[in-house]
């Protein structure tokens, strides 16, 4: 390995990206995109869920009720109605989402001490914002009834259960989507545009016919590879800067754990990645087939796969096994880890282990598709 | 290595089914201009390429530069300089920048590396241009700045595949000029081309047809000995018309400017014969004679034999 060689080709390879305004849109401008287009797209929160109220009752105590699930922010009340056939009508053509339909007797129920019924209806469609949907209706309607019953009334202590269940929970406290997306969704980007970046590079030679003059030269494999990878390396770390910067000031993502050790390990990852996009690259020797391939080997897996957006545990025993060749995977791990619980290097051993491998595997394959000759 | 600089017995590259060199056998002296030609695909590329170690060749063996061809094809590429046949420096990097990164990629640094590049630079007539973006120079410093960058390590074997083609006339008389000084200085040069003009600068010719080596030698002594036959240039006041008379009456000839060649057994026998035919066929003859073949005649009548 000679050190004036790899220089001559990482000088060249930066010349290339800052005369080419496309590269430098690729490098620089796609992954902050993505990070705002996907950091707005995906959000698990649900709020302002759209209600139709069916009031019967019409007393101060069911409007209170109604009352409580509108304070509460994650419904809003947009049609009052005391037609029953209405419900179905709001719900089928999706003005609501939700149906709180308070009974004829509600109030007097209460002021019997008969526990009253109350009908809620959710749109199930969506299944994941009707679960959601769902535990919020409970947790109104909890809080109504305590209100009810004062804490500490003898008739309330004999009602309610003897355990008093109190949950918490941890890394997430406000259990804010965007606080385990965000790192996710970073590493899940990054991810792409490593192989991207890289995938161009190798095909671009070939297809301008300036390869065939580079490998009549004496320079050796490793160092061609070398060198065009530590530009998009330089690259790439920039881009995790940039977009840990925005993650912690625009998406308020609170970075619990140490700066440096996402740094380092984002390198280890960024190895791998742009190792892969060589290899492509020099499989494909086109640059169109090559970023087709970089975006769907990438992308895919590391969105659906990476536990990024499903749970690795849920998934079938075989799709599970396959997660284990996903780069990504570990890096979602490792950025959420750093991000959430401020994870240490001796935590995420394991991940940074098989981070290492994947990466000296690859830029190993890289080195050994690469032939210099012409066929 | 022995005494020749390059030296390849059989060498044959399939593609599939499609063979595009065949048997290929020849030796190169140190200091000699090696043309190489033959119409396109006939096979020139893929030789020279096999020959830098750029491809690996189906048969046969050789080497260049005293390493092996197939064992060895880095160590080549140590010792040779090679001018692919497409423009392929970095179009988008400046004259300086192309130099500097060819600098590295042969290894020139330091002190070695500012004499080189001044030589680049001054050979391509491109000292004042250095900071000039390549892709828009015109093809004639484009193809100098190709060869000084292939160059910059002073290789003693240089490898040229079609170095002139689509260069003006007056581009390829200097770069001409260039290779004869390298080869003076004791560079070899294999320099492949389908002009047949060039084929005349060369020491020694071989010529290739569907992958195979169809004649060699010197120039001279492809005209002579090799070509059997004689040339008769015919100078018609109807070319055109002279030509399709001739046609009819079994005569072959070629068009050259306004001229026609014929070429015949026995000049001796075929002049009055073609009189003949023209004053028959009423083209007006304004001139007739036997000529020294030129190196296109030779080949014209060498590949329609093979």
């Amino acid at each position: 390995m000679r050190l004036v060689r790899v220089k001559a080709i990482v000088a060249k390879e930066f010349i290339h990206i800052r005369r080419d305004p496309l590269s430098l849109a690729m490098a620089f401008l796609m992954p902050v995109m993505l990070l705002f287009i996907f950091g707005y797209a995906i959000t698990l929160d649900v709020r302002d869920l759209r209600t139709v109220v069916h009031d019967l009752d019409g007393s101060y105590m069911s409007r209170e009720l109604v009352r409580g699930f509108s304070e509460s922010g994650y419904f809003t009340v947009v049609e009052t109605t005391r037609v029953e056939s209405e419900i179905e009508r709001s719900l089928e053509s999706g003005r609501a989402m939700v149906a709180i339909s308070v009974p004829e007797g509600f109030s007097r129920d209460i002021k019997r001490g008969v526990t009253p019924t109350l009908q809620v209806v959710v749109d199930g469609s969506d299944s994941n914002t009707a679960s959601i949907a769902l535990g919020y209706v409970s947790g109104v309607t909890e809080r109504f009834s305590q209100r009810l019953s004062p804490v500490g009334g003898r008739g309330a202590g004999e009602r309610k259960s003897t355990v008093d269940l109190r949950t918490r929970v941890w890394y997430n406290p406000e259990l804010k989507s965007s606080n385990f997306i965000i790192p996710g969704l970073i590493a899940v980007i990054m991810a792409v545009i490593a192989a991207l970046l890289t995938s161009l590079t190798i095909a671009r030679e070939w297809e301008r016919g300036t390869m065939e003059q580079l490998i009549s030269t004496p320079v050796k494999k490793a160092e061609l590879i070398t060198g065009k990878l530590i530009p998009y390396f330089v690259i790439g770390l920039v881009d995790v800067v940039v977009s840990v910067v925005i993650g912690v000031w625009f998406f308020a993502v609170p970075l619990e754990g140490s700066a440096v050790l996402l740094l380092a390990l984002s390198s280890v990852f960024l190895f791998g990645g742009l190792s892969l996009g060589l290899l492509i690259s020099i499989v494909a020797k086109t640059q169109i087939v090559a970023s087709q391939i970089a975006m769907v080997s990438t992308f895919l897996p590391a969105f659906l796969l990476s536990g990024f957006m499903y749970a690795v545990e849920n998934m079938p025993v075989p799709i599970r096994i396959g997660t284990y060749l996903v780069p990504a995977r570990y890096f979602v791990t490792i950025l959420k880890g750093i991000f959430l619980k401020g994870s240490t290097l001796g935590v995420l051993a394991l991940e940074t282990a098989l981070l290492t491998a994947f990466g000296a595997v690859v830029f190993a394959l890289a080195i050994r598709s690469f032939k210099k000759k012409v066929f | 290595m022995g005494e020749y600089s390059v030296s390849v017995e059989k060498l044959r590259r399939d593609f599939g089914e499609f063979v595009a060199v065949d048997d290929v056998t020849l030796s190169v002296r140190p200091g000699e201009i090696f043309g190489f030609l033959g119409p396109n695909g006939a096979g020139k590329s893929t030789t020279i390429r096999m020959l830098c170690g750029l491809l690996a060749p189906t048969g046969g063996s050789g080497t260049v530069g005293g390493h092996d061809i197939i064992k060895e094809p880095e160590e080549i590429k140590k010792t040779i300089g090679y001018m692919s046949q497409k423009f392929s420096l970095y179009d988008d990097l400046t004259v300086a920048e192309n130099i500097d990164f060819f600098s590295g990629m042969y290894g020139v640094t330091g002190k070695k590396k500012r004499e080189r590049t001044g030589w680049v630079l001054e050979m391509a007539g491109l000292a004042a241009r250095r900071t000039t973006v390549t892709g828009t120079l015109p093809g004639g410093f484009k193809q100098r700045l190709a060869l000084g960058c292939a160059i910059l390590h002073e290789p003693r074997i240089i490898f040229l595949d079609e170095p002139t083609s689509g260069v003006d006339p007056v581009s390829r008389r200097n770069f001409w000029d260039l290779i004869y000084g390298m080869s003076g200085a004791g560079t070899t040069v294999f320099v492949t081309t389908h002009y047949m003009d060039e084929a005349e600068y060369c020491n020694r010719l071989a010529l290739i047809y569907r992958g195979r080596i169809i004649a060699r030698g010197t120039p001279g002594e492809l005209k002579g000995e090799q070509m059997k036959k004689a040339v008769i240039e015919i100078r018609a006041d109807d070319t055109v018309k002279a030509m399709e008379t001739l046609d009819e009456r079994g005569i072959e000839t070629a068009v050259f400017g306004n001229l026609l060649h014929a070429t015949v057994d026995d000049a001796g026998e075929s002049i009055p014969e073609i009189e003949k035919a023209l004053r028959q066929g009423g083209v007006d003859l304004t001139g007739i004679r036997k000529i020294v073949p030129s190196l296109e005649d030779v080949f014209v009548t060498l590949i329609e034999e093979a």
